[in-house]
């Protein structure tokens, strides 16, 4: 495992870390149903890594696995060098794993604000009685953690629906609230499942500019779900690729472009 | 107001006027900007040392006097403080639309000479850096934003924050240079240097004194009273120079504050946050606006659109009145202080035109229910008329001297003649010094005696010796029978109606009249919604058979209106179709100030007006567009042409 140490140069001069997250000959059945079959890939730090696969791959209970939602029925997740048991979503949070949703999963009713706000919670450490009663550091720690959410609503250019309740927007923009609020909780690693699903073309350059910032600015590990091969091969560092729950491409894009089990399964005829 | 600044003769360029205003007002607030939710602020104290710090700072990358340095970005603080720090150096600022594409860029950065360039953020950046392998003389670009920068080679890039620490930390190496530099800066430096939006050609580099932007600011200042208490919301362009003369020429001699919205988004939240108390619009804002209360009023329960109603209807009637101090019974004061508490006073403050006290509108010709309207809430709007080479000012209107289709009277210090084809003619102290780089032209447009043709036609109204404006001088021509054409007139008419964003009418030199028209997405989307009227894009709202019968009545309205003057009764629109895209800038249609460049238009769409004028019905036409990156891309349409009614057509009829 001296992978553990060792990280490599992107061609746009990122430094990619060791690695953060080991999966090991993952298989996770539901009664008679293999959902995936044998898995095993990495990931590193400061990467981003794509999932991609057709329809029923497997894609998004890989996803849940990594995200701790799923326990493997066989195999093992290795998180920052530990083997990591069955957890319960704030544990998983307290780690510093975020998510957002295929279908998403906002509270409609409240504004932007508040709903990035909730991204914040497994953060803050005043208890239920000073925060319903506005007392003691309640208020102050209220403060600190506005200005970090408006940073994050200064970073994804969202200041002028900061009041306005998630209900009325726009699909597009729903999904970067639910990406502020994945934000919020300053996650090592973030998984997205397919933030650009649709979107029209003008949004999801705008997407794509945003996972790319993010992760330069903060570092913060991608893993993203994505069915756009284009934003894929652009965005992504390593990609893995499944098909019936099994893994048949793991690499560069480039490689796993030319990879012929691959095209095959997947990318059809090459364009190239 | 402008008390002891009469006498201050040291105040003679924007560096020292900023050092009095710290000596005069240093603990009042001088700018503030939204930031991560928050107003953040600096008096002008603060904002002193900031600038000197980032003059310094620019000191230290080697800016020499006279050098050029370009400002690209939206309204902020920093840009606002980078023009005044490149004064300090003795360079001269040059702010640049940030709209603008990489080409367009290109030109002025070229033509400038800049070797310095401040940018908004990461998207101004890559415009500078793709035009930086053919202009070769930019030596340093700084940004503001640090936002997805980091990968940028940075050997000639650096935060503009940075260069502001760089130069705070360099204090004592660099303060008796800098010193030394403000201290060579006269009343007759170059101030700044603006662009002309170019209506016809390329933009020409308007050179303005220190001379020029303060004794207009001065002046104007002292024309509505301004003090320093005042508060303006900087939102737009800062190449304009309406901006430079609000925000940093008035804002400069009057020591009031300048607020920046957060985002362009965000503006008219911020606008309603702030409540400024001295306001510019051009008169797109109004009625964009003006539409957003129609169509939410119109969601309105019953109740409230019966007060709403019945308030507007009265204030139209005494509202502009009770403003000009003119008597109104005691009955309607009575009910238009009802009216103040139930409907205006609310309205206004939704606007964020609670505090207004002066505010002015100018650019284009505004619809008179427009107008009117707001004057009726007793919100002070007034006109001028002013350009680019004149510093802004030539025309305004007093206090109590409003009127819809009239510009005002010479401005203070400005003489204005009408020449003998009907030009207007200026000589002031805000009269610019020269075209950067372009002796000819300053030489067609200044004469020897100091005279600057506008290129408007105008007369002064007999009576009340307001000016009232016609058209573009040369736009003004002949039909083919030789009866007078005047395009914008016409097409003013029709942008009055809220459902018409643009238009333009052809007809110089032919038997009649035809128009292009661009419905506002904005109006007639929300009547198209109303009436269930389903419709995918932009395109297919346009070609949309109602829509046609819609924009139809409104042309046979103002045909009728039209022909009511016998002069420009030829002027009648006889045939029109409505564009299946909006003009824009991007494309060259217009210019960055939203103008329409008339002749542009009449070339890419030859195809359509000669089908105007063959009778067809329909036509297909390919039109290529670029988007915001700088791409290409066609746009395919059939559109539709339709007829209008002409009034009074035995003339015509003749001709056809």
């Amino acid at each position: 495992m001296n992978a553990m140490t060792e990280g490599y140069m992107t061609a746009d001069g990122r430094k990619i870390g060791g690695v953060l997250m080991e999966l090991k000959n993952i298989t996770l059945r539901f009664g008679g149903v293999v959902a995936i079959k044998d898995i095993s890939f990495d990931i590193r730090d400061g990467e981003i890594r794509a999932i991609i696969g057709p329809n029923g791959a497997g894609k998004s209970s890989m996803l849940n696995v990594i995200s701790g939602f799923y326990t493997p029925t066989e195999g093992s997740v290795w998180f920052k060098g530990y083997q990591r048991g069955p957890m319960r979503p704030y544990q998983v949070a307290q780690l510093g794993i975020a998510r957002t949703f295929q279908n998403i999963a906002l509270f409609d009713g409240m504004s932007v604000l508040d709903n990035i706000m909730t991204g914040r919670l497994t953060l803050m450490k005043s208890g239920l009685l000073s925060q319903a009663l506005w007392w003691g550091g309640a208020a102050h720690e209220e403060d600190e953690h506005r200005e970090k959410v408006e940073k994050i609503i200064d970073f994804l250019e969202i200041q002028n629906i900061r009041k306005t309740p998630v209900g009325r927007l726009p699909y597009g923009l729903k999904k970067r609230v639910e990406l502020a609020r994945a934000l919020a909780a300053e996650p090592k690693m973030l998984l997205l499942d397919e933030p650009m699903a649709g979107m029209n073309v003008e949004e999801k350059e705008d997407m794509c500019r945003f996972i790319l910032d993010l992760n330069d600015e903060f570092g913060t590990t991608i893993v993203l779900i994505e069915h756009d091969m284009g934003v894929v091969m652009d965005l992504s560092d390593r990609v893995v690729v499944m098909d019936y729950g099994k893994k048949i491409g793991d690499g560069p894009p480039d490689e796993v472009r030319n990879n012929q089990d691959v095209i095959d399964a997947y990318l059809g005829v090459s364009h190239d | 107001m402008a008390e002891a600044g009469m006498a201050d003769t040291s105040a003679h360029s924007i560096p020292a006027l900023l050092a009095r205003n710290v000596a005069r007002y240093g603990g009042y607030p001088a700018y503030r900007e939204k930031e991560f939710g928050i107003w953040q602020s600096w008096t002008w104290a603060e904002a002193a040392e900031e600038i000197r710090a980032m003059a310094m700072g620019f000191l230290s990358l080697g800016v020499e006097r006279g050098d050029h340095v370009a400002i690209i970005g939206r309204n902020r603080p920093s840009h606002y403080w980078a023009m005044v720090a490149a004064q300090m150096c003795g360079a001269v600022p040059v702010p640049l639309y940030q709209d603008a594409v990489a080409e367009e860029m290109a030109y002025v950065l070229d033509h400038c000479g800049a070797r310095f360039v401040v940018c908004g953020d990461q998207e101004q950046v890559d415009k500078v850096v793709e035009v930086e392998d053919r202009i070769h003389h930019i030596k340093h670009v700084m940004y503001t934003d640090k936002r997805g920068m980091r990968k940028y080679d940075h050997s000639r890039m650096n935060a503009l924050e940075d260069v502001v620490a760089e130069g705070r930390a360099g204090h004592y190496r660099y303060e008796h240079e800098l010193e030394a530099r403000i201290a060579e800066l006269t009343y007759d430096s170059t101030c700044v240097m603006l662009y002309t939006s170019g209506t016809t050609g390329k933009p020409k580099g308007v050179v303005l004194s220190n001379r020029n932007i303060i004794e207009t600011a001065k002046n104007s200042v002292a024309f509505d009273k301004l003090t320093h208490n005042e508060e303006v919301l900087a939102y737009l362009p800062m190449a304009w120079v309406g901006d430079f003369i609000f925000s940093i020429g008035q804002a400069m001699w009057a020591g009031f504050t300048v607020n920046c919205p957060e985002s362009p988004a965000t503006m008219m939240t911020d606008l309603r946050e702030i409540g400024p108390t001295y306001f510019f619009a051009p008169p797109r804002v109004f009625e964009g606006q003006l539409t957003q209360v129609m169509i939410r009023m119109e969601d309105a329960g019953r109740f409230k659109k019966w007060l709403f109603d019945h308030y507007m209807t009265l204030a139209r009637r005494v509202g502009p009145a009770i403003l000009d101090g003119k008597p109104v019974s005691g009955m309607d004061r009575l009910g238009y202080a009802l009216g103040g508490m139930f409907i205006y006073g609310p309205l206004k403050n939704t606007l964020g035109f609670s505090r207004i006290r002066v505010g002015y509108t100018a650019g284009e010709a505004i619809g008179p229910e427009i107008f009117d309207f707001y004057r009726s809430l007793g919100i002070n709007l007034k006109q001028l008329y002013g350009q680019t080479e004149a510093s802004v000012f030539i025309t305004q209107q007093p206090d109590g001297q409003v009127r819809s289709d009239t510009v005002g009277v010479p401005s203070p210090g400005v003489e204005v003649k009408i020449g003998d084809n009907g030009e207007v003619y200026y000589r002031s102290p805000g009269t610019f010094v020269e075209y950067f780089k372009n002796p000819e032209s300053t030489a067609s447009t200044k004469d020897a005696e100091g005279w600057v043709a506008t290129g408007d036609a105008g007369f002064f109204e007999e009576g009340s010796g307001h000016l009232r404006i016609i058209d573009r001088a040369k736009d003004v021509g002949k039909m083919a029978d030789g009866r007078l054409f005047a395009p914008k007139y016409v097409e003013n008419k029709l942008k009055f109606y809220p459902n018409i964003l643009e238009a333009v009418v052809f007809g110089a030199g032919r038997d009649r009249c035809t128009a292009f028209i661009n419905i506002d997405l904005t109006a007639v989307g929300n009547w198209a919604e109303r009436n269930n009227i389903a419709y995918a894009s932009y395109q297919e709202l346009a070609g949309h058979p109602k829509v046609y019968e819609m924009i139809r009545r409104h042309i046979d309205e103002v045909n009728a209106s039209v022909a009511q003057d016998p002069m420009l009764s030829g002027c009648q629109i006889h045939r029109f179709l409505i564009l299946h895209k909006e003009l824009d800038a991007d494309d060259g249609e217009m210019t960055r100030t939203r103008k329409v460049r008339r002749n542009i238009v009449a070339e890419k769409y030859a195809d359509l007006i000669a089908a105007l004028y063959d009778g067809r019905d329909s036509i297909y036409t390919e039109t290529e567009v670029s988007y915001e990156d700088g791409r290409k891309g066609a746009i395919k349409a059939t559109l539709t042409l339709a007829d209008a009614t002409v009034v009074g057509t035995e003339h015509r009829m003749a001709a056809e």
